[in-house]
């Protein structure tokens, strides 16, 4: 390692790193534009120079290399006259408008300029403008303040995956803009924003509402994903004005997807129920506290009384720990056992089977350094947009990614391997690659006979079609030289997996190919606190109703934590249809909710920025944060609202303080972390799904639905989110299919078109999308617009709107 | 659309370079599609990215940093009239003049009728022969006076 | 003054210029052309041996450093798996500059066979040729030449009946000064903007698409086959200390022939302006730019008493570059003409570095006012000071090159700029 000196301090460094990332480790400053320190090395802002010993010219820290016995001074004269010219030159064509400026407070180059700036300027010339671009709903340009650092180009190309971003034309007319009039789509586009040294790049939401230092941060955590990115919100009199990330290199670098940036343009929507309110003869009722709960307490213990199982407990996954687990116990201290947070899983057979918490199976930071990854039934930006950046991350670095799932979207890096089929085909297809691999010499005999038999009739096809032999071989590492002892590999399952109508045998085969590998194996989590909450058991006990028989069997009454059924649960027909049936539906929401119409009482629920409470994210990491805000108008953070309604109910065991005593009864006194890596397990009991596994399966020769979620429906607060719905993941409704399958059923594109499920129809315009296989129609789920219809991934039947003759 | 020809004069540039760096064509197959319609559309641009597997800003990064592409129409024949040190030597601004004159336009336009755009030149690498210009990027004039230029006015029809 | 070395002109990449068809392979054919590039691989000669050749014979660098081309070509990494590849930089755009445009148009074979020459001792098997955008008819004589020496089996794969394969491509600009920077020339190579790249990594390490590089002009080139027919020896011979050869010499501007002139080394100016001949309309020598434009401008008594190799013109305050002779006569505005060579570098800088992309502006801008009449006499301290914060601080040299004119010139011709700001017109024009 060799040993350098900045400023006379004397230091080891890496081989191979850089002057800068020495500096920085010492904690000593370099005044710098264009680098950031997981972007490369562009050089260009110059800002950096130092001085190195015996070079007749200054050094730019950020590229270069440093060598054994370097000696180094960033503040000698030779490197400041340097460093002021460089800011000098910055500032000539930079436009005098600070106090006009969002960035301003915020401003590096603001900044730098009060340490290296002169106090008047010699540039006498006419200045720079550049026009400004349109570059989408989120983000805000002033062009003519951009210094044309490139770290925004840098960024979309590198940690975005797609080059949307460019500096055009040269010289002092360079220019950093979008294709012509193309937006900037990326999931991740807001990171650019901070990014942005100036205040070339701002939040457009946030634009002028609010000056840097009337801000007061707060932390907590992103509620969207099983991430759990730690997030920073900022806050002016008790209105969160806009977020930002923390940095937190195990989690979200220093990143932050756009739906956890933007999503608290919701948290005020006009939407907010901020009164209990009551439903009257049918009318809704303004009401206080007191009689709102002693109603839902009346009416719940009404039912209860006669029978508890005749009530079902729905809780939002993004909901907190503390949050789920009071509802769990209250739902116990009813005698109740069917409480459920798997709001959109439909396949339960795996229940009883898990021996610990499901989770991703390592961490995420893990991710990156992967050799070889299958992910199974995942759309992945759209489900875990950072996430995906970390995949992205492993790719560039060489990994071999295969994808198994049934639309063929873009993840923006890469694919190695992939089968692109309908959801029904995908079992099979699984039990090919399991066949494939377990063939391999290497692997002879190491499937238990069980297994074995299952897969026994699988035929692995060949031919170009047909890639479970190459994802055999990829995640088996056969093509390369494989480290047998910790292979890094992993087997993902998706949120379309775990959606899926036969999530069982999709997991189980998924664990036994992990298995045979030695690749690593687990579920990315869909919600914030999917894992916490299934740590919590918030789960239906033994032989009690899940969250689908729980609507396939209508319950006279439901308590709703933060749902909206229709719109949050796996089948939105029988949601709604459950809902209309029920006696009396009792809802703690933080938003008043057409898909609320059929309840009895409303009761106003803090959202997470108003409220504490804890996450523990996908790879089982457990993040406690407190309210940013007070909550709005009568709104109460919803484990006081449980709370209350279990001293109401005279449940016992619901004498809390605070939500800190919630979490400690959770983890009965224990460590969190400590408890969490005890029992999170991916494993199965015993083979019993497999064995009742269909894997031989033809696929059906019917249409199939494939019910995705879209980026920005996923809960209640992205839905509300107005400038997210403006971007161009707000995809129109349509029934998208291949155009092959259009024709072959005689479409038109942007033809209308009846689309069936069950009992429950909705029209819709059909359109052509080839990312989607023959066989199958994709049509949104979590939307209104069709919330007629029912499975989110099943049989459909669709036909052409006949045009009446006037 | 790319023309077929301009596919297949494009397809003769990408065996120059390994198959798996198609971006390397850029500059050539900007130049084709530019000869074919005389300029380089927003449309073009992107029916050359999309032929390379590229993004298209990565494309009109391209198009806009080098001179000789031209991103809004010119006349049918441009002109472009280097200017640089040792041209001006030797009087490139007389020609220049001449021209402006000739045509009834400044540097940077183009005659009504869309036959000339007139354009000052960055040094072409042929200061030897100097004055000299570039007809439409390809076809270079050399030891001009203004009774040439006239000649090769007359010539260009 | 009459040339007194005529005997030696035009001797090593112009030696076909005065034969018919002299861009033929026959014509080349019939100088031995093309012989030692295949006594090398039939033979197998040792790449060391050639690279000690090439070091004897003290070839430099023709496209403007200077740098010894045996010793660059030592860099190449040996043992490398994977491909290496080999560039010329026939992009030739500096004012004054149009050297490499002849060798395309009159012995391109020469420059083909070098490059084969390169490949097999630095082991790359695939060259490209940047040429220069506006020269087409060149770049056209160029492909022409290449499928002359594909047909004839010196450019594919197994030359000779050997495992050696060299295949050689044209690739051209399309107006930009800046990709003759050579790791400029690679981006555009790869299909992208030319921005220079900082080094380190050098192109040996990481050139073209991430693969050890190396990057020569085509004079450069174009001399090898010659030195390793003639010897090492021999070359360095034709040249003066420290300056081996020949070279190709470009005389623009004031004179009354002007044209690109191989001599050896070492000839005086006097000599080289006679055969351009000399001052045009009998008017007298003012100034000379030796070396490219962004050499320092020399002023006529120190030129005239300077000869034309590397050491000499240094010693004159200024550098041999790439060989380019710019002559003003006294008839020369010299604000006029430092307006125009700002407003060049201000036009060509790629952009991407702040010193660059915003001083060449503010240089230009400000000798413009002056030029206009408008100039303030602190004006010409402030030129100095944003020059000189340019110069050493960018990630190419194009910052320095534009830093360069303005310093030689306000340095010589100080009272022509006073004038401009005190009359607000010229001193030598009215
Ligand atoms: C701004 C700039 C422009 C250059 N232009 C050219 C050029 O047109 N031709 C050339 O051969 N070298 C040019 N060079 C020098 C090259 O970077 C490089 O040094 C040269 O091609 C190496 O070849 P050589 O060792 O044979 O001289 C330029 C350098 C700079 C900084
Ligand atoms: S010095 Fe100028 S031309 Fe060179 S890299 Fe910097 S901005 Fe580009
Ligand atoms: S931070 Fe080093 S050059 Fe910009």
């Amino acid at each position: 390692m060799p040993t350098i000196e900045i400023d006379d301090k004397v230091i080891e460094v890496k081989a191979g790193s850089t002057i800068i990332e020495a500096a920085d480790s010492m904690g000593i400053p370099i005044p710098r534009f264009c680098y950031h320190k997981k972007l490369s090395v562009a050089a260009n802002c110059r800002m950096c120079l130092v001085q190195v010993e015996k070079m007749g010219k200054p050094l730019p820290a950020c590229a270069t290399p440093v060598t054994d016995g370097m000696k180094v001074f960033t503040r000698s004269q030779f490197a400041v006259k340097a460093q002021k010219s460089v800011m000098e030159f910055l500032l000539i064509n930079h436009p005098l408008d600070c106090p006009i400026c969002d960035q301003g407070g915020e401003c590096e180059l603001q900044d730098i300029a009060v340490g290296y700036g002169a106090s008047g300027s010699r540039y006498t010339e006419e200045k720079r403008v550049v026009l400004n671009k349109n570059i989408g709903p989120l983000i805000s340009t002033d062009m003519t303040r951009c210094i044309q650092c490139t770290r925004c180009v840098r960024f979309l190309k590198e940690v975005g995956g797609m080059m949307e971003l460019g500096m055009v034309g040269r010289g002092e007319h360079a220019e950093i803009t979008a294709y012509v009039d193309k937006s900037v789509d990326s999931e991740l586009s807001g990171n650019i924003i901070d990014l942005c040294p100036v205040g070339a790049l701002t939040s457009k939401p946030f634009r002028y509402s609010a000056r840097t230092w009337e801000l007061i941060r707060r932390h907590s955590i992103a509620p969207h994903d099983g991430l759990g990115s730690p997030i920073e919100m900022h806050v002016k009199g008790n209105t969160v004005m806009r977020v930002l990330p923390r940095e937190d290199e195990a989690i979200n670098e220093c990143w932050i997807s756009d739906r956890d940036r933007y999503s608290y343009e919701a948290l005020n929507s006009a939407d907010r129920l901020t009164t209990p309110m009551i439903k009257d003869n049918g009318v809704w009722v303004e009401t206080d506290w007191q009689s709102a709960l002693e109603f839902a307490a009346t009416r719940l213990n009404d039912i209860a009384r006669n029978n508890p199982q005749d009530i079902g407990v729905l809780v939002s996954p993004n909901s907190t720990m503390e949050e789920a687990y009071l509802a769990k116990k209250l739902a116990q201290g009813l005698g109740c056992g069917n409480v459920d947070h798997r709001l959109r899983q439909s396949d339960f057979r795996l229940d009883s089977k898990h021996i610990g918490t499901v989770w991703m199976g390592c961490n995420i930071s893990d991710v990156q350094s992967m050799e070889r990854v299958l992910v199974i039934g995942s759309n992945l930006r759209n489900e875990h947009p950072l996430l995906t950046h970390r995949l992205r991350k492993a790719v560039k670095a060489g990994a071999e990614l295969s994808l198994l799932n049934p639309i063929d979207d873009d993840p923006l890096m890469p694919v190695a391997h992939k089968t692109i089929c309908a959801p029904d085909a995908m079992v099979n297809a699984l039990a090919q690659i399991l066949k494939a691999m377990s063939v391999m010499p290497r692997y002879a005999g190491h499937l238990s006979p069980a297994v074995s038999n299952l897969i026994d009739k699988v035929k692995v096809q060949s031919g170009p079609q047909s890639s479970a032999q190459a994802i055999a071989e990829s995640l088996s590492g056969s093509s390369a030289s494989v480290d047998l002892v910790a292979p890094r590999a992993a087997v993902l399952l998706g949120n379309i997996a775990v959606h899926h109508p036969r999530y069982a045998e999709i997991y189980s085969l998924g664990e036994a190919i992990a298995e045979l590998c030695g690749a690593s194996f687990g579920v990315l989590s869909e919600a914030a606190n999917s894992v916490g909450a299934d740590f919590a058991q918030v789960l239906p006990n033994a032989d009690a109703m899940n969250a689908r028989t729980m609507l396939e069997s209508p319950r006279k009454g439901y308590l709703l934590v933060n749902v909206e059924p229709e719109l949050d649960c796996h089948n939105a027909h029988l949601a709604a249809k459950a809902m209309a049936e029920a006696e009396c539906v009792v809802a703690l929401t933080v938003f008043k909710s057409e898909a609320l119409r059929d309840a009895d009482v409303l009761l106003p629920i803090a959202p997470f920025s108003e409220t504490s409470g804890t996450f523990m994210n996908m790879e089982g990491r457990v993040q406690t944060f407190s309210a940013a805000v007070k909550p709005l108008g009568e709104c109460r953070p919803a484990w006081k609202v449980l709370r209350v309604l279990g001293n109401v109910l005279n449940i016992p065991g619901f004498d809390f303080d605070s939500s800190e005593q919630v979490s400690r009864e959770i983890f009965g006194g224990e460590d969190p972390s400590q408890l969490a890596s005890n029992r999170l397990n991916n494993h199965l009991y015993d083979s019993g799904v497999r064995d009742a596994a269909r894997v031989n399966d033809e696929t059906p020769n019917i249409l199939q639905r494939i019910g995705e979620i879209s980026l920005y429906q996923a809960d209640a607060l992205v839905r509300r989110a107005a400038p997210l719905q403006k971007t161009k993941y707000a995809v129109p409704l349509a029934a998208y299919m291949h155009h092959a399958q259009l024709a072959q059923l005689g479409f038109q594109a942007g033809g209308a078109v009846t689309v069936s499920q069950g009992n429950g129809s909705v029209s819709l315009m059909a359109q052509i999308d080839d990312h989607v296989p023959i066989g199958c129609i994709r049509i949104a789920a979590a939307l209104k617009e069709t919330a007629a219809l029912g499975d989110m991934f099943g049989p459909l039947e669709i036909k052409a709107v006949e045009i009446k003759a006037a | 659309m790319l023309s077929a020809e301009s596919i297949a004069k494009i397809d003769r540039e990408l065996a120059k370079y390994p198959a798996n760096q198609r971006r390397s064509a850029v500059m050539s197959s900007l130049a084709i599609v530019q000869d074919e319609h005389g300029w380089l559309s927003k449309e073009s641009i992107s029916d050359v990215a999309a032929y390379l597997g590229i993004p298209d800003i990565a494309v009109l990064e391209v198009a806009s940093f080098y001179n000789m592409y031209e991103l809004k129409p010119t006349g049918k024949y441009k002109l472009t009239v280097c200017t640089n040190i040792s041209c001006m030597l030797r009087d490139a601004h007389g020609i220049v003049e001449h021209l402006e004159h000739r045509l009834g336009i400044h540097c940077g336009e183009t005659t009504a009728d869309g036959k000339f755009t007139l354009k000052e030149g960055e040094c072409m690498g042929a200061c030897g022969s100097a004055p000299l210009l570039l007809v439409n990027n390809k076809d270079m004039r050399e030891f001009l006076t203004n009774e040439k230029v006239d000649e090769m006015l007359e010539g260009l029809k | 003054m009459s040339p007194s070395l005529n005997a030696t002109l035009n001797s090593v990449c112009f030696r076909t210029i005065d034969k018919p068809n002299p861009a033929s392979l026959e014509t080349y054919r019939s100088l031995g052309g093309y012989e030692v590039l295949k006594r090398i691989i039939t033979e197998q000669t040792p790449a060391v041996e050639i690279i000690n050749e090439l070091k004897l014979s003290n070839l430099r660098g023709r496209g403007g450093a200077g740098f010894p081309t045996g010793l660059k070509w030592s860099f190449m990494p040996k043992n490398y798996e994977g491909d290496k590849y080999l560039l010329c930089n026939s992009d030739e755009g500096e004012p004054g500059t149009f050297k490499d445009r002849d060798i395309l148009r009159y012995n391109p074979h020469q420059l083909i066979e070098g490059m084969a020459i390169g490949g097999y001792v630095m082991g790359a098997k695939t060259g490209y040729n940047y040429i220069h955008g506006e020269i087409w008819a060149e770049y056209e004589i160029f492909e022409r030449a290449l499928d002359e020496a594909r047909a004839a089996g010196l450019l594919g794969d197994n030359l000779f009946g050997t495992n050696f394969s060299f295949n050689l491509y044209a690739h051209h600009g399309y107006g930009a000064y800046i990709c003759g920077e050579e790791t400029a020339l690679l981006e555009s190579v790869e299909g992208k903007k030319g921005q220079p790249r900082f080094k380190p990594p050098f192109p040996a390490s990481y050139g073209l698409y991430g693969k050890p590089t190396t990057i020569n002009n085509t004079e450069t080139f174009a001399s090898v086959p010659y030195i390793l027919q003639h010897g090492g020896q021999h070359f360095l011979d034709l040249g003066v200390a420290n300056s081996g050869g020949t070279k190709l010499f470009s005389v623009s501007g004031h004179v009354e022939k002007p044209g690109n002139f191989e001599v050896n080394m070492g000839l005086p100016f006097p000599e080289l302006l006679a055969l351009a001949g000399g001052v045009w309309k009998g008017r007298k020598l003012k100034a000379v730019i030796p070396g490219g434009s962004s050499v320092p401008v020399v002023p006529a008594d120190v030129m005239m008493a300077t000869n034309m190799d590397y050491d000499s013109i240094t010693k004159a305050g200024s550098m041999l570059g790439a060989g380019s002779v710019i002559v003003m006569d006294e008839s020369t505005d010299m604000v006029k003409a430092l307006d125009r060579l700002s407003y060049f570098y201000f036009e060509e800088s790629c952009g991407q570095c702040t010193p660059c992309r915003e001083g060449t502006g503010w240089l230009w801008r400000v000798v413009r006012r002056i030029a206009d009449g408008k100039g303030r006499m602190e004006d010409l301290d402030l030129l100095t000071d944003v020059s000189t914060n340019i110069s050493g601080r960018t990630i190419c040299a194009l910052g320095d090159a534009a830093a360069t004119p303005v310093l030689s010139f306000i340095k010589h011709f100080r009272p022509e700029f006073e004038y401009y700001i005190q009359h607000g017109r010229s001193m030598i024009t009215g």
